[in-house]
């Protein structure tokens, strides 16, 4: 019908105006790289210390100190906020010039060449930081080939919270290192459905989510992810039974509708007095201290439960990095070194109290007694958590990969979020532990050995 | 739709182009249309060659790389995944009873908003407001303040009649989000099937009532073949959008527990932003594009169809 002309014509000009939108996408990118100034555009989790503590505090004390720099925050739940980073410094976007992440991405990341080595970049420049203050087991996570990638704004393991004014009026005692077989008789004793829940457990889908927490009893009842030659284990006797175990436990003495639960939901509960205990981060103990001091007064902390292995924690960080090649490099040192300094938590102790303070990060934390005289109920557990993690040595027999509550090879951002959702289901009551674990395994067994170990 | 035009192109293209028109006017009649053509090209067939070349790649955005050519492997994961197949099965279950249910809720209201009542004015704006305000709002505030197990508005009320803390988010999902889809879209069509009503000359329903016909034969021998394009043309809009419902999945139960409010458009957020899986969303994309076509053109030809035999019986 057309004329070739015409077709050439359009042709060219529909490729000249996509040579033109293409120019000004990638235009930007040449502004100077160490720049100490400029703006500094910060991705972070939506969570407590940092919505109500790092953000306002960078705008009082931060951007005041440094009238140069002007800090944008972008927050996310943990989920998304994942999926953000990865997008951006996979496909080099350079959106963030500081992204928060943890010690399942900072090792991958480094590894794929995309996070600056900060121990030689900036921390062997800038020797007020004292990077030798970090907690040793935090440090490690947070490092690749023994350079530090990302540094650490606060560090936990897992514990149990429970409410001591109900095991007093019920006539339990809480071991400090108690067992799930424990754990469970205590949820069905101090249960009453419609007022408060046994257990506050996690059951939203995500594997820093519903997850975390379940590969921590997986752990201890003797599971893995993999065996040694990568073959999957999801549906070995020990993964189903932890998982049944944990199942049954959130059903029968959980709170309601648990499969939409995480971290956020969960604190609202236990500090609205709706559960009896709660097993979570260790970090938890701080944002109780800080928002909802009742409740605080009448907590209680005990290590995580265990059953085969003799502690269960996880281990987790939330760290700030810097992608390599973003803008204003300089500046964004200066923004992640102050966050992360003892200077920070000062502030912090100063402005909010001193029990605020983001935990589980420096040495000199637990020595200083400002901090002990406030958090002496949970700092002392908290590091107690922290040293005791492995994550070499997640289980009860050797496994060919690194992590407790997580597998740190790029194909679990994936694996993780699928067997999440089938536990999801499972908590919800959509389909039976079984179904869930066999479409996992499935799930899992999608990816050969060799992919699995080349990660 | 695209039957009609064609149609009536072919009748009066004779008219408005002369055969062995020149080649200068043909241009003159072209050129102003240019820079639209362009412009859709740019935004529309750009990016989806751009997908299906996708679609033929590996290419995860965690694994460092970038993509490489695995032929029609995609494609085989596409049909061989239960997830996706349950997707399309929940999206057109959650499309047709929302819209179906909807519309008779629509005819229910607008017969009534018909009748004239004091505070009517008032009344209609309070039945068109869930349409009105944002979808996502809308699902936040259906999420947390309505359905919340512990804190819940409904928990609250229902518990007086024997209900306990439901985990309506859990345990009734696909129910939770489709009533939610048809609370924002009854309006709608409460709308469209109002205009309808306006529109019925009334001498006709003064010939019924005068010929002695009950409300009811009234309603369904005049009435509703009056409403029946309106009618249509609200469950085919409301198709449209509803098949791409995204945010009150996203918001009220992220496509969980489980897969089990998992719909495509959900699907295909999930492959990209959780699964990082550029070539599988790429071909799953591609995928329902040529079913959203084959959908589409039985559709508007079933509806083409209906509009000219409405245009020939008037």
């Amino acid at each position: 019908m057309r004329s070739s002309p015409f077709r050439l014509r359009a042709l060219a000009a529909a490729g000249l105006v996509a040579a033109v939108a293409l120019a000004a996408c990638s235009s930007g990118s040449t502004a100077s790289n160490n720049s100490k100034t400029g703006t500094v555009t910060v991705a972070v989790v939506s969570n407590p210390l940092i919505t109500s503590q790092m953000v306002p505090l960078t705008r009082s004390v931060f951007e005041k100190q440094n009238p140069g720099i002007t800090v944008k925050f972008a927050t996310y739940t943990e989920g998304d906020l994942r999926a953000a980073i990865e997008r951006d410094v996979s496909t080099h976007s350079n959106a963030f010039n500081v992204i928060m992440i943890g010690p399942y991405e900072t090792p991958l990341f480094a590894k794929n060449g995309w996070l600056d080595n900060l121990s030689t970049q900036f921390i062997a420049k800038d020797p007020s930081y004292g990077a030798s203050d970090l907690l040793p087991p935090i440090a490690k996570a947070l490092s690749y080939k023994g350079s530090l990638y990302s540094v650490p704004f606060y560090g936990e393991s897992s514990m149990m919270f429970y409410r001591k004014d109900m095991f007093a009026k019920a006539g339990l005692t809480m071991p400090a290192h108690p067992t799930w077989a424990q754990i469970q008789g205590f949820a069905a004793k101090l249960n009453q459905p419609g007022k408060v829940a046994g257990i506050c457990l996690r059951g939203l889908a995500g594997w820093g989510d519903n997850m975390a927490a379940l590969d921590t009893v997986v752990n201890t009842f003797g599971g893995e992810w993999f065996n040694q030659q990568w073959q999957p284990q999801l549906t070995s006797p020990a993964f189903t039974a932890a998982t049944n175990f944990y199942v049954n436990l959130v059903r029968r003495y959980g709170e309601s509708g648990a499969s939409n639960d995480s971290f956020n939901q969960l604190l609202t509960l236990y500090g609205q007095g709706k559960c009896a205990m709660w097993y979570d981060a260790t970090v938890a103990a701080t944002s109780i201290a800080g928002s909802f001091p009742s409740v605080f007064n009448q907590t209680g902390y005990a290590f995580a439960p265990v059953n085969l292995t003799k502690s269960s924690g996880w281990l987790w960080s939330w760290a700030l990095g810097v992608p390599q090649g973003t803008s204003n490099q300089g500046a964004a040192w200066k923004f992640v070194s102050w966050a992360t300094s003892k200077g920070y938590e000062q502030l912090v102790g100063a402005k909010y109290g001193w029990a605020a303070v983001p935990p589980g990060t420096r040495t000199s934390l637990y020595h200083n007694p400002a901090y002990l005289s406030k958090a002496s109920a949970f700092a002392p557990i908290t590091l107690a958590s922290i040293d005791s993690t492995d994550p070499l040595h997640p289980t009860l027999h050797p496994v060919p990969y690194v992590g407790i509550q997580y597998v740190d090879i790029p194909q679990f951002e994936t694996l993780g979020l699928q067997v999440a959702q089938q536990i999801a289901g499972a908590i919800a009551g959509t389909e039976s532990v079984t179904q869930a674990l066999k479409t996992s395994q499935s799930a899992a067994a999608a990816y050969t050995p060799a992919q699995l170990s080349a990660g | 739709m695209t039957a009609v035009e064609a149609g009536a192109a072919a009748t009066t293209q004779v008219g408005i182009r002369p055969r062995g028109a020149g080649r200068r006017e043909r241009w003159q009649r072209r050129l102003p249309l240019l820079p639209a053509l362009i412009y859709i090209i740019v935004v529309t067939q750009i990016p989806f060659v751009v997908t299906l070349w996708y679609s033929f790649q590996s290419y995860f955005w965690d694994v460092p790389g970038g993509a490489h050519f695995n032929a029609l492997s995609n494609y085989r994961l596409v049909f061989t995944d239960a997830v996706f197949r349950g997707s399309l099965l929940r999206s057109v279950i959650m499309t047709a009873i929302s819209v179906i249910l909807a519309m008779i809720l629509g005819v229910a209201f607008a017969l009534l908003l018909d009748r004239k009542f004091f505070g009517r004015g008032v009344v209609r704006t309070l039945i068109i407001t869930p349409f009105l305000v944002m979808p996502a709002a809308a699902s936040l505030v259906w999420r947390d303040p309505m359905l919340d197990p512990n804190f819940g508005l409904l928990n609250y009320l229902l518990e007086p009649f024997g209900v306990h803390h439901v985990a309506w988010l859990s345990s009734h999902a696909l129910g939770s989000v489709i009533v939610v889809m048809i609370w924002q879209w009854t309006p709608f069509m409460t709308l469209i099937v109002l205009a309808g009503l306006q529109s019925q000359p009334s001498d006709t329903l003064e010939a019924a009532k005068v010929d002695g016909a009950g409300a009811l034969a009234t309603f369904r021998e005049l009435t509703l073949p009056h409403l029946r394009p309106y009618i249509e043309l609200g469950i085919l809009l409301g198709s449209i959008y509803l098949v791409n419902a995204f945010d009150a999945v996203r918001l009220m139960t992220n496509g969980g527990p489980g897969t089990s409010t998992t719909n495509l458009p959900f699907f295909l957020y999930q492959k990209v932003n959780y699964a990082f899986d550029v070539g599988g969303a790429a071909a799953a994309g591609v995928v329902t594009v040529i079913l959203t076509i084959i959908v589409a053109t039985f559709a508007l030809r079933m509806f083409a169809r209906v509009f000219q035999f409405e245009e020939g019986g008037v």
